[in-house]
């Protein structure tokens, strides 16, 4: 028997081919999902590492730097790391090495003056030669390091990438204005940060101080321990040393490895399990399209099947000759699709590589969990797929052999299978509903629900496939004529069929469709809050999003063409025992810039040093006009504030809203994250050139209209659309092989019928043209009960966000929708291509004559 | 190579001829002659059987003078139209606008109903159907009740209708029937064979019938035989007596020879 299973897969190439082929994209999905997301996670992992190698304790101020969060701004204490604690703590009995580290945002300007790499990632540090003149972290490849004031060097591939030499001019920027200086030198390093794309600047220490921090200042400083002293002796050796103030961390490098491996995984995790959440589609997807080739297999080789029962074979021989078949093509695929796999996990790198240049690049990794879950996958797969199959083509009466003719396709009856997919569907959407209702909390009803949904849809697609199919008969007649009525007339012929063949079709659009217009109701939401809520023309910020040099607020207010300026500065302050966000603008040009609705009191408030508050925090503390609140100043002190205003909650406010100069009072370096303009003319060219050459014309600082941060936000969904969209084409891939599947099928079945049609007159491109039109109405038929899920999901996703962002409401991007299933209606030409080229090169003799 | 009993008709009348037709499959040691130099005239309004042993060529005869098959060398003419030379694209409007078929396995299609089965040459071709003209067909072959009926639920007999009235309906200049009674019990078949007959002596159809059956050649007007690819002989105004002494003699001279 197992001579005869082998024997079978051997003697038919074509269907081996198929079958072959599905499990083998089926493997190649889900190992390729899985190297890419090992090798982006590498390279994010990189990208996020710092070496510890020569660190044993290290002290940071996390307050200090541009870095530094508004939040932790605020609660700092006054100490800072100065050069005195850096001897102090080189004096210890077990330092054997203490350094001052000036770390920072530093962004380098190409030739042109745009920024090299991205703005998150470009950084700047101080030089420490030790004493003969070398940094043992950056040996220089070329020239020396920096030694004074404006001169500085740079990493091998940011001075490639800008074109510059040792000598050249080179302008670099932190959070204020740009200033040139001299590159000295081209240094090289092992630095993961740097090695994955990051641009690093070095500066004499002086220098970084003055650009980075405050002359003096240290970020961080690094000690290593004497040979004999535990980093933990160390510690505790330090610790004593340090100035008051719970800003300062010390840690061992110990503890900073832990910490970092810890936080690359919990910032990883997040794409790991969206990855996982698409090998688990792309796993379903493959099921479907295995079983689904088994099926047709068995029903092919029903004759042959049944001879060897004739001849004497017992039922379960014939059951295991098709296992054992499943077994051989799901090994032999399997390895093919590993290949395959790691292929396609080097593209989509490439891709979303070319799509979005910030994302890290490494080399890829090959885990063994990939091969091994790949391997497992593909083999368990096909033999679980084909056991349905084998134990049909175990119950082929021996007496099918004898018989010619038509075999009657014996339909059995769709009710049971309709009853439960009724059922499932119903429970799904019921959950789906109820987790609309529900609001906030609905999430998992509606996470829960999805899926069941899905699945309960797929046991309904062949009820829904008559129907819907007959929907656009009318139009395939009137278009096609002849060919196009025998296609859709085909197309549901076998409804399971034209079920299992859309399913895969279906699950992809489900997810684009869901996940775009999800993305355009955000976008749509975003928009309206920019519109509505900002007033000033232009909004000053950082491309990092750290915060603004002071000085650059009167520079820019100062520009010509400006009537109004204002910082926007964040602190945490202690409100009622609680720590509140407040955000402060200048109380004389707040109604010029900014746009609130007003449940009670008056913007003007402010001018009087009173508070304004949205009115969701209004309700949960029960202020009002009038309410006062007590407040603990960072600087110790303690005050009251009174409520001014109550205004409508806006995703541009935080809940507490205040004048800049009261909050300069306490807080008199404040982070300031933007800085909001308006204009004599409104937005214009001119004044957005005034406006960036009064920031020195610092690369890194943006100067966006309204319209600039709408298109930035969409920009943002795009690119995550982006990514979705490049890893459902890999199901599409996967679907079109499903269609081909099917479509060689009924080819292969119906080449009586095909070639009776060529005898009575109806010629190749007509036979060509009904194959082509029967694929489109399947994958369209798929696509659009895909399109229509994934509205329905969104739409309820939707309802569930609108709590968290203020008028969201359900954006359907028709056009979208309608490209999406105009490309399902091409992937079904593409997949029809071959089959109806077969089938139009039938001879007609030997079609009509076939059994 | 003789030429053998070439029929005299005249020209105007004849909707089909083969001359010098010659069928060659394969080469040196497997080569074999379906067809030796056949000449034949299937005149207008005439009902024409093919008989002859397995293998005497009859099917393929039939193919090649219905465009279905190409020839070796000779010629063969639908009216006026040489066939042999035409391009795939040619024979096929050929067969869809001055031939119909009737196949042994009826080759209706499953999903159309037998109205649309009747005219699907018609939809194919795109032409409007002649509705009187249809209504006759559809009335002749007795079909009225069940035009709205898919072939499923047609008896064999009644799917073998449908199948003469498609070939009708579109008024073909020649209709060629492939054993069209083989797959059918002999009441059936004798229905089929009368039909055809009556679509010859009232419709004016002509029609080119391959059999084995003598009693289904006697339903025609002159019987053709063929043997070794050659037409050996040919029969007016049979009875099945008559073709079936005619076919023993294949036989006798098979075994003696």
């Amino acid at each position: 028997m197992y001579r005869t299973a082998l024997r079978n897969v051997l003697a038919h190439k074509g269907r081996l081919l198929m079958t072959a082929l599905a499990v083998m994209l089926g493997t190649a999905f889900v190992a390729g999902t899985m190297v890419f997301s090992d090798t982006a996670g590498q390279a994010m992992r990189n990208s996020y590492s710092k070496s510890y190698t020569d660190v044993s304790v290290q002290i940071t101020d996390r307050a200090a730097g541009s870095h530094a969060s508004a939040r932790e701004k605020s609660e700092k204490a006054p100490g800072t790391l100065t050069d005195a604690t850096v001897k102090e703590l080189a004096a210890l009995p077990g330092t054997a090495k203490a350094r001052g580290v000036v770390a920072g945002f530093t962004g380098v300007a190409d030739r042109k003056g745009n920024l090299i790499g991205q703005a998150w990632s470009a950084r700047g540090t101080n030089f420490v030669p030790d004493a003969s003149g070398v940094d043992p972290r950056y040996p220089m490849a070329d020239g020396r390091g920096p030694k004074a004031a404006g001169e500085i060097a740079l990493d091998q591939a940011t001075a490639k990438t800008g074109g510059y030499h040792v000598g050249d001019t080179v302008r670099i920027a932190g959070n204020g204005p740009a200033v040139d200086a001299k590159l000295t030198g081209v240094f090289t390093t092992d630095d993961p940060e740097v090695t994955s794309g990051s641009s690093l600047t070095l500066l004499d220490t002086a220098s970084a101080q003055k650009m980075l921090l405050a002359p003096g200042q240290y970020s961080s400083i690094v000690l290593t321990a004497k040979a004999g002293t535990s980093e933990t002796e160390l510690l505790n050796q330090a610790t004593p040393k340090l100035p008051g103030g719970n800003q300062f961390d010390a840690e061992t490098g110990k503890q900073l490895t832990d910490e970092q491996t810890r936080m690359i995984a919990d910032s990883t995790s997040g794409m790991k399990t969206m990855l996982l959440v698409f090998a688990g589609i792309s796993l379903f997807v493959g099921i479907f399209i295995i079983a689904n080739t088994f099926t047709m297999l068995i029903a092919q080789r029903t004759k042959e099947l049944a001879l060897l029962r004739a001849v004497g074979a017992g039922r379960s021989q014939v059951t295991k000759s098709v296992l054992a078949e499943a077994l051989v093509i799901g090994v032999t695929a399997s390895l093919a699709g590993l290949l395959a796999g790691v292929g396609i996990g080097a593209g989509m790198q490439a891709v979303i590589a070319a799509l979005n240049p910030s994302m890290p690049t490494g080399p890829l990794v090959l885990a063994p969990a990939t091969v091994v879950t790949g391997l497992t996958v593909g083999v368990l797969v096909t033999v679980l797929s084909a056991v349905l199959p084998a134990v049909r083509a175990s119950r082929i009466a021996p007496v099918a052999a004898m018989s010619s003719g038509d075999q009657p396709a014996t339909q059995k009856s769709l009710v049971i299978r309709n009853v439960i997919g009724s059922l499932i569907t119903g429970g799904g959407i019921a959950l789906i509903l109820g987790g609309a209702a529900a609001g906030k909390s609905g999430r998992e009803m509606i996470e829960a629900g999805a899926p069941i949904t899905m699945i309960g849809i797929f046991i309904l697609l062949p009820l829904l496939s008559r129907p819907v199919i007959a929907l656009v008969g009318p139009v395939l007649g009137k278009l096609f004529g002849t060919p196009g009525k025998l296609a859709r007339q085909n197309a549901v012929r076998n409804p399971r069929r034209t079920a299992a063949t859309a399913a895969a079709l279906t699950i992809g659009l489900t997810l684009v469709s869901a996940l775009t217009v999800l993305g355009a109701s955000v976008n749509d939401a975003v928009g309206k809050a920019v519109t509505n809520s900002m007033r000033a023309d232009y909004d000053v910020a950082m491309a990092t999003r750290d915060q603004l040099a002071p000085e650059l607020v009167t520079a820019v207010a100062k520009a010509p063409g400006v009537t109004a300026a204002s910082a926007v500065s964040n602190v945490y302050w202690d409100l009622d025992g609680r720590t509140r966000a407040i955000q402060g603008f200048d109380a004389a040009s707040f109604d010029q810039l900014i746009a609130v609705t007003m449940n009670g009191g008056s913007t003007q408030a402010l001018k009087q040093g009173q508070i304004l508050v949205n009115d969701e925090l209004a309700a949960s503390a029960h202020l009002s006009v009038g309410s006062t609140l007590k407040v603990t100043y960072p600087d110790e002190t303690t005050g009251s504030l009174t409520v001014g205003g109550v205004f409508q909650r806006s995703e541009m406010l935080s809940p507490v809203v205040m004048a800049n100069a009261d909050i300069a009072k306490h807080e008199p370096d404040g982070s300031i994250s933007e800085i909001l303009v308006k204009g004599t003319d409104g937005a214009t060219s001119g004044l957005k050139q005034a406006i960036k050459d009064a920031t020195g014309s610092n690369p890194v600082i943006e100067v966006k209209s309204k319209q600039d941060m709408k298109d930035e936000f969409s920009r943002i969904i795009t690119f995550a659309l982006n990514l979705m969209y490049g890893l459902l084409a890999m199901s599409v891939l996967v679907a079109v092989l499903g269609v081909i599947n099917t479509l060689a099928m009924s080819v292969f079945e119906r080449k009586r019928e095909i070639g009776m049609l060529r005898a009575i007159g109806l010629d190749r491109r007509g036979i060509k043209r009904m194959v082509r039109l029967e694929s489109v109405v399947i994958s369209v038929f798929g696509a659009l009960i895909g399109v229509g899920l994934g509205c329905f999901v969104a739409w309820a996703a939707n309802r569930t966000l609108a709590p968290d962002l203020k008028g969201l409401t359900t954006v359907i991007p028709y056009g979208q929708l309608l490209l999406f299933l105009a490309l399902a209606g091409l992937v079904g030409m593409i997949a029809a291509l071959w089959p109806a080229r077969r089938a139009s090169r039938l001879d007609i003799l030997d079609s009509i004559k076939t059994d | 190579m003789t030429t053998t009993t070439a029929w005299p008709a005249p020209t105007g009348l004849a909707a089909a001829r083969a001359t010098g037709l010659n069928k060659v499959y394969g080469d040196g040691e497997t080569r074999v002659v379906a067809l030796d130099d056949v000449s034949v005239v299937f005149p207008q309004g005439e009902f024409t059987a093919i008989m002859g042993p397995s293998g005497s060529g009859k099917s393929t005869l039939m193919h090649c003078m219905a465009g279905l098959d190409t020839v070796s060398s000779g010629s063969a003419m639908i009216g006026d139209t040489e066939l042999v030379g035409l391009k795939d694209k040619q024979l096929t409007k050929l067969r869809r606008d001055k031939i119909g078929f009737v196949f042994q396995a009826f080759n209706l299609l499953p999903t159309l109903t037998a109205l649309e089965n009747i005219t699907l040459p018609m939809d194919i071709a795109g032409r409007k159907v002649d509705q009187a003209w249809l209504d006759r067909v559809v009335d002749t072959v007795g079909l009225s009740g069940r035009l709205s009926h898919r072939p499923s639920q047609l008896s064999g007999g009644q799917q073998q209708r449908v199948a003469c009235a498609r070939a009708l309906a579109s008024k073909p200049e020649i209709i060629f029937a492939d054993e069209p009674t083989g797959n059918l019990d002999s009441r059936s078949g004798a229905e089929i064979l009368s039909f055809l007959r009556n679509s010859v002596r009232e419709l004016g159809q002509t029609v080119v019938m391959v059999t084995h059956d003598p009693v289904a050649a006697s339903y025609a007007d002159r019987v053709v035989f063929l043997a070794d690819g050659r037409i050996v002989d040919e029969l007016t105004a049979p009875t099945a007596d008559a073709v079936l002494d005619r076919m023993r003699r294949f036989d006798a001279k098979g075994r003696t020879s």
